[in-house]
């Protein structure tokens, strides 16, 4: 075990597949030379070629779409999408070829690739760094999601994702990259997809989470007067529905936490779960704190838009009136 | 970086008018080449021909027809080696035929049924792209990844005049150039994108001008010879495999038929050209290439066209014999491990179909 910041952990993930498996490569804007942005991929160039960590145009449908031509050509591509809302021209590819390509073939060709992107808020930046667009790729058929919101699962996530041969989006919460810091297990390290975490066992309320609006989640179950459950979702696509349904029939009452706008966003998928398939275990209504259904504001009142540990309290103690 | 070439304003012929203008030849074809060249342009014809009546007859659903683009397509595969990826736009649908793919699996794919999946790896084949130029890039890379593996070969993508309007492509091929990929962009510019003429769609003199701005040597070749786009290709693969990478080729072309079978050109297309191009279409041209050559005769060109009916009746007899496909389709396929709700799914979907 080493202490790592998150951010660490992702670099250290793909130095250990890269090591492991020489299929696998790294390829988008920034993440050889600069070792990208956010210093994700420092080291790999140095380490593995600028063959095997690629500098590439800037173009993201580019990157996606040619990173398809690689998966057909037998490699396992990384890609990297420098920030969440710069990541949207790639979802032309996504949507018309990632997601259906195995499924034209019937099953017979794999894409085993992966994107990797830091999303979300709080990080005062310029409009367009701070977008949480996990339902766009949750909604994508033939697309596996996840969020790690701890250092040993972004690590962990990206390894399964490399390893998986479908298409594994994982977004990585940069407002916690390198203040999220823990144990990382070395060498090789996987956490499955579709299972959850319990961030924190309790009994009276679940509050439930992905992501950085986890620890935002923890510091409001120490705040409310209660037995908090705090739920972490970490793999959104495949969703340890067992997990939530047992929280949920655990505590009766579920508060859903997310980044993201409102409306049909992940927490109404979660939500329509829980009326769907517990809502005689409930003891109130489900709740959500969100961000809103507007357009993610200047950094000057961002903090406004964000789901704080105050609106996270809020909704917990109306809850638990019930 | 590869030289910038300047881009050719004549169009490359070898083929003649068998009055004023010439006959020229290509080196290396022998009269055995010309007649497998021959063979193709027939099956594909044949295949484009049967497809409408299908169509009309209710037996395949909306078909892209590709009547007149034969020699573009017969004339390209010719120039590739078995290990060469072929990267098809719907307007390439049938170009498995000429990879020893049975016409049924084409006929499935247009009769909307599973057993028109096929594995692209049997045939180096990529699956049929129905939005425009979002396979530019899967070229790319493919060719890119052949390169970063030491394996011969290249890729070829097709597309149509249209589709140099869309960012796809222009990425896609951006990637090649800067990746060095052995590819080769294939640009059928049959002047119109449905009901829109190139003229709308671009202020470049040629869409082979594109490939400047990439730093991709462009030439530009008579789409309806089946010999200069042969010849063209053939450039551009020699390129692709000794490591000059890419090329781009815009074979210029009229579009006499629909777009597809749901379209009416009437509302827009020019008559006169319409019929002066169909009287000078591609497969035509060629036969009487072969005959001034005395290489064609007419028990030969008879027994060509029979040979192809004989692959299309079998196929659409093999595609309807297919049974309808199972609901589980749905699910099979789509991801490698499919998720426990899908089972779910499923069964009730049989629950309630009865079954």
């Amino acid at each position: 075990m080493t202490e790592r910041f998150l951010v660490e952990a992702v670099n250290d993930a793909l130095h250990v597949e890269m090591e492991r498996d020489a299929a696998v490569m790294v390829l988008g804007e920034d993440v050889g030379r600069a070792g990208g942005v956010f210093r994700a991929t420092a080291g790999l160039r140095d380490r593995f070629g600028p063959d095997r960590c690629v500098d590439t145009p800037l173009a993201e449908a580019g990157i996606l779409g040619s990173a398809v031509g690689l998966c057909m050509a037998g490699f396992r591509p990384v890609c990297e999408m420098q920030y969440d809302a710069f990541s949207y021209p790639c979802l032309d590819q996504l949507i018309t070829h990632v997601g259906r390509y195995r499924w034209r073939t019937g099953g017979k060709m794999i894409f085993p690739l992966t994107i990797r992107m830091p999303y979300g808020g709080g990080v005062r930046a310029p409009e367009l760094h701070d977008d949480s667009p996990e339902t766009y790729y949750v909604h994508t058929p033939g697309i596996k999601v996840a969020i790690p919101s701890t250092p040993a699962d972004a690590k962990g996530l990206l390894a399964a994702a490399i390893r998986d041969p479908d298409p594994v989006v994982i977004l990585e919460p940069k407002l916690v990259y390198r203040t999220a810091r823990g144990e990382v297990p070395e060498g090789e390290h996987v956490v499955p997809l579709g299972k959850a975490r319990l961030a924190r066992e309790g009994s009276d309320l679940t509050l439930v989470a992905y992501g950085a609006m986890v620890p935002v989640c923890e510091r409001a179950a120490d705040e409310l007067d209660a037995s908090v459950e705090v739920l972490d979702i970490r793999s959104l696509k495949p969703l340890d529905e067992e997990a939530l349904l047992a929280s949920a029939a655990k505590t009766g009452r579920v508060v859903l936490v997310q980044e993201a706008p409102r409306t049909c966003g992940y927490a109404a998928e979660l939500a329509a779960i829980l009326a769907e398939k517990a809502i005689l275990d409930l003891r109130g209504p489900v709740l959500r704190v969100t961000g809103y259904d507007v357009p993610y504001p200047y950094w000057s009142i961002e903090d406004a838009y964000m789901p704080s540990v105050a609106r996270v309290v809020d909704a917990g103690r109306r809850l638990l009136a019930f | 970086m590869a030289q910038v070439l300047p881009v050719e304003g004549d169009l490359r012929r070898v083929i003649g008018d068998g009055e004023s203008v010439p006959d020229g030849e290509v080196a290396g074809l022998d009269e055995s080449d010309l007649l497998e060249l021959y063979r193709s342009l027939v099956l594909l014809r044949t295949y484009d021909e049967r497809s409408v009546v299908y169509h009309r007859q209710g037996r395949v659903g909306t078909y892209a027809i590709f009547w007149g683009h034969e020699a573009m397509q017969a004339g390209s595969v010719h120039a590739l080696e078995d290990d060469d990826w072929i990267f098809p736009s719907y307007r390439e649908s049938a170009i498995g035929l000429l990879r020893g793919m049975p016409a049924a699996t084409i006929l499935s794919w247009w009769r909307g049924h599973p057993s028109g999946w096929w594995n692209p790896a049997d045939y180096n084949i990529a699956s049929i792209c129905v939005p425009i130029a979002t396979h530019v890039p899967h070229a790319a890379g493919l060719a890119w990844g052949k390169r970063l593996k030491g394996e011969p070969g290249c890729a070829i993508v097709y597309f149509g005049d249209g589709a140099t309007s869309e960012g796809a492509f222009h990425e896609g091929a951006n990637f090649a150039a800067v990746m060095r990929a052995p590819a080769i962009l294939f640009c059928n510019n049959n002047g119109w994108a449905i009901s829109t003429p190139v003229s709308a769609q671009t202020r470049a003199q040629t869409l082979a001008d594109k490939a400047v701005g990439y730093g991709i040597p462009a030439a530009r070749v008579d789409g309806g010879d089946v010999l200069a786009v042969y010849e063209a290709t053939r450039e551009a693969v020699r390129r692709a495999r000794a490591g000059e990478g890419p090329s781009f080729i815009e074979a210029v072309t009229y579009r006499v038929a629909p777009h597809a079978t749901a379209d009416d050109p009437s509302a827009y297309i020019d008559a006169e050209q319409v019929e002066e191009a169909r009287a000078n279409e591609c497969v035509g041209r060629f036969e009487r290439y072969l005959r001034r050559l005395d290489v064609l005769t007419d028990e030969l060109e008879q027994q060509t066209r029979a040979d192809a009916l004989v692959v299309m009746r079998a196929g659409i007899a093999t595609a309807e014999a297919e049974p309808i496909p199972d609901p589980g389709l749905l699910f099979e396929h789509a991801l490698a491990d499919p998720p426990a709700a899908w089972e779910h799914d499923l069964a009730e979907l049989r629950r309630i179909l009865g079954e």
